[in-house]
């Protein structure tokens, strides 16, 4: 359904896309990940017909962004970073003049917004300004405004940047929703989005694509990076912390122990395991039978950072520092 | 065709839907107005002087009141004309809802022309508010309206041509404010340009003056339709629009 081969888009100074490529099918709802400045806007941009490519091509449903952009367009709902609204516009009347632009026949037109009104529960909010809507509800018009010409292909533009939680999951949800009809690629720059969205992933940074896959591949090959905080207590008198490094570094299954500051007098580790093997039972036990107090415990997610670590096998650690 | 039309509603709905619309009008109505009051009062006095004098011919109200007015209207839309285009683009751009144009199945020129042609008709609304005057002088005379029909056309391709030029200049920037007082600098500059040939006869200063929109407007207010002028407006509204045509393209690739 999208086919992009050999990519770049040059700035006037710098390159914010470098030679990438990669294949969506159709149906399949890819997660499109890397930190700020990555080059995702860029390439969604040169996707949707906004910006040409320096080189390489790009191509929706088998048309070429450059040599059929209006067929590209006709194929392509899009929603950007900041949605495209018309504050003095009512909902309605914004989604009927979205589906004018995108070349509905007035026919249909009047259905196919309430249509979408519904899907993206925004109907409660139809003669409403956009102006004074909240920020889900504008989100949510972005969307319907989207999907307002039942397209192939939906891009989607940090779709939850900017949202408070609740919203958030709103948000997933419907996008999930929109899966079965669209082809779907949104960009973000947070993990726990693909894992909870996508069912394939590709990572880009500083330009280039860094990984291609599966979410499931992506989270089995990153699986031994499981890293357990905890914090350990006595249950009486003092606490002998090299006593608690020594016992946690003899649980099967750990390969590092690394110290930390303990807090109001408890000894806190960060403990990471080898491959394919959740030791958070046996931390625990170990804890407990040796007679401490197990204060906490909890998994440390991956951020972005180490997962490039991870994937380039340390080289581009260092320069994907700016990811939040 | 049917997309042009489609772009055009929407920049009516905003004009209409935004107080500047009114206040123009308004701020026109009283212009006008003034200008009406003020040239009649004139002729009254002129031709009550011409009939004690004994003079037989009467004066025509074409020519003593029509034709000063509509120079001064014409005056007055160089003030006009930065207001309705300034944020034709560059308000878009700032808020990014041109992301949503340019990513629909729609082409430039069809964006520009649907914007352009919001403009004039907007333009128009305003000038309309001075036919109440013009019927007030039908009610208590006698005036040729074919001359006045003529002086109207060329208000609305004079303003068509600036409009055109100011299309361009929204389309430059995100600033409605930049694009208000270059539209308006560039508006009083293709204005004062004839001013050249007060002083100067030489070929060149014929070249500069012929490029002041205002040259082109005075047969108009007498009634006169002269196809070298009409060439002139018409070739200013394509150029300008055609530059904004450029100027979209060049963006894309240069971005
Ligand atoms: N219009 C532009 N002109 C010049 N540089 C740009 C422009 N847009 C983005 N960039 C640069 O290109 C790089 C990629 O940006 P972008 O595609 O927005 O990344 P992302 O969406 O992943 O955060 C950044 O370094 C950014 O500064
Ligand atoms: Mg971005």
């Amino acid at each position: 359904m999208i086919k992009v081969e050999g990519l770049t888009k040059r700035y006037a100074r710098n390159v914010a896309v470098d030679n990438i490529s990669f294949e969506v099918e159709k149906g399949q709802i890819v997660g499109f990940l890397g930190p700020n400045g990555a080059g995702k806007t860029t390439t969604m941009r040169v996707l949707t017909c906004f910006l040409p490519p320096t080189a390489g091509t790009a191509q929706v449903a088998g048309f070429d962004v450059l040599e059929s952009p209006l067929e590209v367009k006709k194929r392509i709902g899009y929603l950007p970073e900041t949605p495209p609204l018309y504050p003095e516009m009512e909902v309605v009347e914004y989604l009927d003049f979205v589906g004018s632009l995108k070349g509905l026949p007035s026919g249909d037109r009047k259905r196919r917004v309430d249509e979408v009104m519904e899907k993206c529960s925004v109907a409660d909010v139809r003669n409403k300004l956009i102006g004074k809507l909240s920020k889900g509800y504008r989100q949510r018009v972005g969307l319907a405004q989207a999907i307002i010409h039942n397209p192939d292909v939906l891009v989607l533009d940090e779709p939850t940047s900017g949202l408070d939680p609740k919203q958030i999951i709103e948000t997933r949800e419907l996008i999930k929703k929109l899966a079965g009809d669209h082809t779907i690629i949104l960009s973000t720059h947070i993990l726990p989005e693909v894992e909870s969205t996508c069912e394939h992933v590709v990572i880009i940074s500083k330009g280039k694509l860094v990984a291609t896959d599966t979410v499931a591949n992506l989270t089995s090959r990153l699986r031994g990076a499981e890293t357990v905080m905890v914090e350990v207590g006595a249950r009486e008198g003092s606490l002998d912390a090299a006593h608690v490094f020594g016992k946690l570094e003899q649980v099967a299954g750990v390969s590092r122990v690394t110290a930390r500051d303990p807090r109001e007098g408890h000894a806190r580790f960060e403990i990471e395991s080898v491959k394919e093997r959740s030791v958070r039972a046996e931390l625990a036990r170990m804890v407990v039978e040796s007679g401490w107090n197990l204060h906490e415990l909890h998994t440390v997610g991956l951020s972005l950072e180490e997962i490039f670590l991870q994937l380039t096998g340390g080289e581009s650690a260092a320069s994907t520092g700016e990811s939040k | 065709m049917n997309n042009i039309w489609v772009i055009c509603k929407k920049e009516l709905n905003s004009y209409f839907v935004s107080p500047i619309a009114y206040g123009l009008m308004a701020f026109f109505a009283l212009v006008a107005g003034f200008f009406f009051y003020s040239a009649t009062a004139i002729f009254v006095q002129r031709s009550m002087e011409s009939q004690m004098m004994g003079r037989g011919f009467p004066m025509s109200v074409n020519e003593w009141v029509i034709r000063p007015v509509l120079s001064n209207v014409s005056v007055i839309g160089l003030f006009l004309i930065p207001m309705i285009t300034m944020r034709l683009f560059a308000e878009e751009k700032r808020t990014g809802t041109y992301e949503l144009l340019a990513t629909s199945p729609i082409r430039d020129y069809e964006i520009i022309v649907g914007k352009w042609v919001a403009a004039l008709i907007m333009y128009a609304c305003i000038l309309a508010v001075s036919l109440l005057d013009i019927l007030v002088l039908f009610a208590y005379g006698k005036p040729d309206w074919k001359p006045m029909l003529v002086g109207y056309l060329g208000l609305l391709l004079q303003g068509g041509c600036l409009l055109a030029v100011g299309t361009f200049i929204s389309n430059t920037t995100r600033s409605q404010i930049v694009a208000g007082v270059g539209t308006f600098a560039i508006c009083l500059l293709l204005w004062v340009l004839d001013w050249v040939s007060a002083f100067e006869t030489a070929a060149w200063a014929k070249v500069v003056s012929y490029l002041s929109v205002l040259t082109h407007f005075e047969p108009f207010s007498k009634g006169v339709i002269d196809t070298k002028d009409v060439i002139f407006y018409v070739s200013m509204i394509f150029l300008g629009l055609f530059l904004t045509a450029r100027a979209m393209e060049s963006q894309r690739w240069r971005a």
